[in-house]
């Protein structure tokens, strides 16, 4: 049976799941102790916890479970990865190359790092929204101590070519650092085959708690350092203190776990899903695809329907659909998704995406329903959309004078 | 953001929204927004030669909810009104009967802006000088 509301805003975050939950559970009430108490068995039993969690964390990356160091999210994991290359390797340089399209977690890091006397390159992107590599290599300096990319987009679902990126990163000898926040635990990562130096990632993102989090540092070849931003009791080898969240950790470690095993079967069934959505919402008029499809997440799309308004069209559905629009018309500034704008898109159509995000939950029936409540809206908006009944009449939209407010 | 229930009245139960034919003498259209910005507004009046009372009003708008609630709102009360009643419409009549929050004025102002647009319009198909309006510059 269909039920009501149906969650398509993924990326923005999953419902946990019941066996992340479960696992949790003991550890609020009877396996409350703290992980760095040594003396009594409460502590010893959390610190098994917490170090089961780690390698259970680290094998879904290929990593090794002293590689990984617990944060509270992927933006602490952001601004300690960033900040704490920038500190720590000051004496190499102090030249970052990162992309407009980053979160703005790594934005507004970066931005931070150009008032501490920092320099920053922001590399634009294609219009298919993936970094042009030659750029990329061009923009290097001798001051270069780290490129910043995303693994994949939060809005548009797009995979960057990570392995050509780090080959790039390696010939250079500058670190690496992505924010996987998006996919991990979505489509295979692996820090070696990859060539990652830092990645941050979080549990809520792939079906676990929120605030829980990692950041991988590597440990050989090269072996990576970073500047704690937090001052305190010297937790997670010295680079981030505070009392380790366990009950979070066990379930971001079950999460990952959950993943590894069931990521394959998961994506053949979510993909398929995501497909048919798109399939079907392209078959309106004027229907864009935003980004590539080629290198994209599994379960994530992004559509602009021309001529109709983002927030007005998720209006027509939004007691029954959760979903995200690229505009942002509730904002006092107006000013649609910077994503969206990076690929090159024109505000208007910037102004009248839906970014969907499907999950392990996600039904048929609901996608169903949702090609069905989404297709009708775009048509009764359109109706009462002047741009459209100019569009049909053949009238070039460019070529009006619209008075800018 | 919570809508209140006469934004969400008016959009999914819009009134007139359709098309008057802008060559005619007796219709005032106003075009007012842009695209760019998320919100444009075409708002007409058709007015009774002999009376001058506006007979009838219709709207067509790309914008988010409370854009299309203000469009429609203001067709409603454009209709029986002479053109000298119409240039009274305040945006903050608007604002008031649709309860709409600080961050929705602009879709009112854009609203009031239309209906002087569209009067402009018709007066200057009809040989009559250009009204000019203080800018509320609230967008």
């Amino acid at each position: 049976m269909l039920k009501l509301p149906i969650y398509l805003d993924n990326n923005a975050t999953t419902p946990m799941d019941p066996r992340v939950l479960e696992t949790m559970l003991p550890y609020f009430t009877q396996h409350f102790g703290n992980a760095a108490s040594r003396n009594h068995p409460f502590g010893w039993q959390a610190e098994e916890a917490v170090d089961y969690a780690r390698e259970q964390v680290a094998k879904l990356i290929g990593a090794d479970p002293k590689e990984i160091i617990f944060t509270s999210g992927a933006t602490e994991g952001d601004n300690l990865g960033i900040k704490g290359v920038f500190e720590m390797y000051a004496s190499k340089g102090n030249h970052i190359i990162t992309a407009t399209t980053e979160h703005k977690a790594v934005l507004d890091t970066c931005k931070h790092i150009e008032k501490l006397g920092g320099e920053v390159t922001y590399l634009e992107v294609k219009a298919n929204g993936l970094i042009d590599l030659q750029e990329l290599e061009a923009a290097i300096k001798p001051t270069t101590i780290l490129i910043s990319i995303m693994y994949a987009n939060n809005e548009i679902g797009v995979v960057q070519p990570v392995q050509e990126i780090t080959a790039i990163a390696r010939k250079h000898g500058i670190l690496f650092f992505t924010d996987a926040t998006q996919a991990v635990g979505k489509i295979p990562v692996d820090v070696n085959k990859d060539g990652i130096d830092l990645m941050t990632f979080t549990g809520h993102k792939m079906y676990g708690p929120k605030g829980i989090g990692a950041l991988y540092v590597r440990r050989k070849n090269p072996r990576v350092k970073v500047t704690a931003q937090m001052d305190g009791g010297g937790h997670e080898r010295g680079m981030r203190s505070g009392t380790l969240n366990v009950p979070g950790i066990v379930g971001f470690g079950k999460a990952c776990e959950l993943c590894r095993l069931e990521m394959e079967a998961d994506t053949t069934r979510i993909s398929v899903l995501r497909d048919k959505l798109e399939t079907e919402l392209m078959k309106l008029e004027e229907a864009y695809i935003n980004g590539t499809t080629e290198a994209r997440l599994p379960h994530v799309t992004n559509i602009s329907f021309k001529h109709v308004e983002g927030e007005g069209l998720l209006m027509g559905f939004n007691k029954n659909i959760a979903l995200s629009s690229g505009s942002a018309c509730t904002s006092a500034s107006l000013e649609p998704s910077y994503v969206l704008k990076a690929l090159g898109l024109g505000d208007d159509l910037a102004h009248s995406s839906l970014r969907f995000g499907l999950s392990r939950f996600t039904t048929e029936e609901e996608v169903d329903y949702t090609i069905k409540a989404i297709s009708e809206t775009v048509l009764k908006l359109r109706d009462m959309s002047p741009l459209w009944e100019m569009y049909k009449e053949g009238i070039d939209l460019n070529s009006i004078e619209w008075a800018h407010h | 953001m919570a809508y209140s229930e006469k934004v969400i009245d008016h959009y999914s139960n819009p009134k007139n929204v359709g098309t008057l034919d802008k060559a005619s003498k007796n219709v005032g259209t106003g075009l007012v927004g842009a695209p760019e910005c998320g919100d444009v507004m075409r708002l007409q009046i058709e007015v009774d030669e002999t009376t001058g009372i506006i007979k009838d009003a219709k709207f067509k708008t790309f914008g988010c909810g409370s854009a299309i609630a203000s469009s429609s709102l203001a067709t409603e009360w454009l209709k029986g009104k002479s053109v000298d009643q119409a240039i009274a419409i305040d945006n903050m009549d608007i604002v008031e009967e649709l309860n709409l929050p600080p961050v929705k004025i602009h879709c009112s102002v854009l609203a009031e802006d239309a209906i002087k647009a569209a009067i402009n319009d018709y007066r200057s198909k009809n040989g009559l000088e250009q009204l000019v309006f203080e800018e509320k510059g609230v967008h």
